[in-house]
């Protein structure tokens, strides 16, 4: 029964973490690059978000205004790696830990700020569940959207070209380098929007929030394309994909909270999460490729 | 239409592995010539598409197509003037899209990209049309991811690319050395076709011998980064396998060694 009680919560905790998860993909997926900025630059959406608002900004602006800090993120990493020739991996990390100090200086030195004298103007809030997943669901069917309409634009295919093969991407003409800055700055982007989003439902931004949110959000892709591969291989199937991953994932996480699990494995559980996604289709291929090969010895007999 | 004077490029210079790839290479093309280059392994003919492709830059020298000096020019600004294949089928196309989106990407080669729709619905009967000259079945298959298609139908794709848009310039990479004889022979029949039907000025790069010679009206043998031989005209009509060999050994002073390019 307790389970049932959590599920409106972890759906609509799940669907926030479904919006980072598309920001995720965008750079995981498309521009085959493992950026960890995302971690930061959830944190930033949150703490850009909530100190708007305890300014007395309205609250949309707030939101626009932490889409457009994580864009700005994406863009230091993304020059981080293609201007001065830092690896993908440590541009994501020295982004994240530039964004430490600043996500505290943007708290003005405190590791939290709280919304919730203003529950009533926020778009969604953990008071009123079902609210909260129709204003999430919302948002991310508007990103969807234009996602899926940029994508298709003969811009969006050069973007796809570029994490999909940069050699021919050049050879037709594609900046390849200004393409990554601009994909990240749209991945982080929305990965800060899905922080302002979360902000609010918690009532607060806190420093340490996004801490492993790049494990969370793989796990949510591996889980959402490990289903929605299977009915299409299309971008906005698998963009709806893996929104549902994140809310499977937050179901689950729930559950084994339910379960007794100690807390302080959950960041843990994450891990493993993504490490079976990663390790089963290689572990797979090994093993039938083996096979094959016994298989053509034999046959050469 | 090309013009390339007294290029010259040195990888790892200044350590114990330096190796001088091109050394200054004086090489002038004319609009339509269809140019073969042959050479041993590491006599720089790769090195020298890339230099024009613009994948690096030279440590000297200049490079201008059609009057434009691109010698310092990105690669992906350059790509305008330029239709490219690699040795490598997997290189020149996006694996993870359709064919459409892979030639409609190719088609606005040079062109400003805007935010409008990626694949016009007249372009796509284009591509259908364009497609069943490659005589592969691929015009039935337009929404078809590329990573599907085997190695030659990934070349001939390529091909396609490489032309959608007029180049000034076509760079072929041993194109044709990563596939089967059969399929090799019909990418080469089919480069033939298109170069010939559009007249367009062409620097193949190739290992077999009998291929330099049957085609083109130009060929050009390269040693240790420098061009030994050039011919063209009635002289390389009459040119046999044997030809080139002594012709190799006369100007390099050793005889050609590469099994490879001498078997081919």
């Amino acid at each position: 029964m307790s389970f049932l009680n959590a599920l409106p919560g972890a759906v609509a905790e799940g669907l926030i973490w479904g919006l980072m998860a598309i920001g995720v993909y965008i750079s995981y997926k498309i521009l085959d690059i493992a950026d960890l900025t995302v971690d930061g630059s959830i944190c930033t959406g949150a703490c850009v978000c909530a100190v708007l608002i305890t300014k007395g900004v309205p609250v949309p602006v707030c939101i626009l205004l932490a889409f457009i800090a994580g864009a700005l993120t994406g863009v230091v990493t993304g020059v981080f790696h293609t201007a001065l020739g830092i690896p993908s991996i440590l541009a994501g990390i020295l982004t994240q830990l530039i964004l430490y100090s600043v996500n505290l200086s943007i708290l003005s030195g405190k590791s939290l700020i709280s919304v919730y004298t203003y529950t009533d103007s926020l778009i969604l809030h953990m008071s009123d569940n079902p609210h909260a997943v129709l204003a999430a669901g919302i948002i991310i069917a508007v990103v969807i959207v234009c996602l899926w309409l940029f994508f298709y634009t003969e811009f969006g295919l050069t973007l796809k070209s570029t994490g999909d093969n940069p050699d021919m991407s050049r050879a037709q003409g594609v900046n390849v380098n200004f393409n990554k800055v601009l994909g990240l700055a749209i991945s982080n982007g929305i990965v800060a929007l899905s922080g302002a989003l979360l902000a609010q439902y918690k009532g607060s931004a806190n420093i340490n929030d996004g801490r492993g949110a790049i494990v969370i959000g793989l796990a949510a892709i591996f889980i959402g394309l490990s289903v929605s591969l299977k009915i299409k291989s299309n971008f906005v199937v698998s963009l709806i994909g893996v929104v549902g991953g994140g809310i499977v994932y937050y179901v689950i996480y729930n559950f084994v909270i339910l379960l007794g699990l100690k807390t302080e494995f959950l960041k843990m559980l994450s891990a493993i999460i993504v490490v079976l996604f990663l390790a089963i289709p290689y572990l797979k291929k090994e093993y039938f490729s083996k096979k094959k090969s016994i298989k053509k010895v034999e046959e050469g007999k | 239409m090309l013009k390339i004077t007294n290029l010259q490029k040195t990888f790892n210079p200044g350590t114990v592995n330096a190796k001088t790839a091109l050394n200054g290479i004086d090489l002038e093309l004319h609009d339509g010539d269809f140019v073969t280059v042959i050479g041993g392994n590491g006599a720089g003919k790769s090195t020298l598409l890339n230099a024009i492709a613009g994948v690096w830059k030279p440590d000297f020298g200049t490079i201008e197509i059609d009057g434009v000096d691109v010698t310092n020019m990105a690669e992906h600004k350059r790509a305008k003037f330029l239709g490219r294949v690699f040795q490598d089928p997997m290189k020149g196309t996006a694996p993870d899209m359709e064919i459409a989106e892979n030639l409609s990407i190719a088609a606005r080669r040079g062109t400003k990209r805007k935010l409008r729709w990626g694949i016009k619905k007249a372009e796509r009967e284009e591509y259908k049309s364009l497609l069943a000259t490659l005589e592969l079945g691929l015009e039935t298959r337009l929404s078809c991811k590329v990573g599907l298609l085997s190695g030659g139908q990934r070349q001939a794709v390529t091909l396609l690319m490489a032309t959608l848009k007029r180049p000034k310039l076509l760079l072929l990479d041993e194109h044709t050395a990563a596939l089967d004889p059969k399929t090799a022979s019909k990418v080469l029949e089919l480069t033939n076709k298109i170069v010939s039907e559009n007249k367009l000025t062409t620097l193949m790069i190739t290992h077999n011998m009998r291929d330099a010679i049957e085609y083109g009206n130009r060929l050009i043998m390269m040693n240790q980064g420098e061009i030994i031989v050039d011919v063209s005209g009635e002289e390389k009509k009459n040119l046999k396998v044997d030809d080139l060999l002594t012709l190799f050994t006369k100007a390099s002073g050793k005889e050609f060694a590469n099994d490879r390019a001498m078997l081919g």
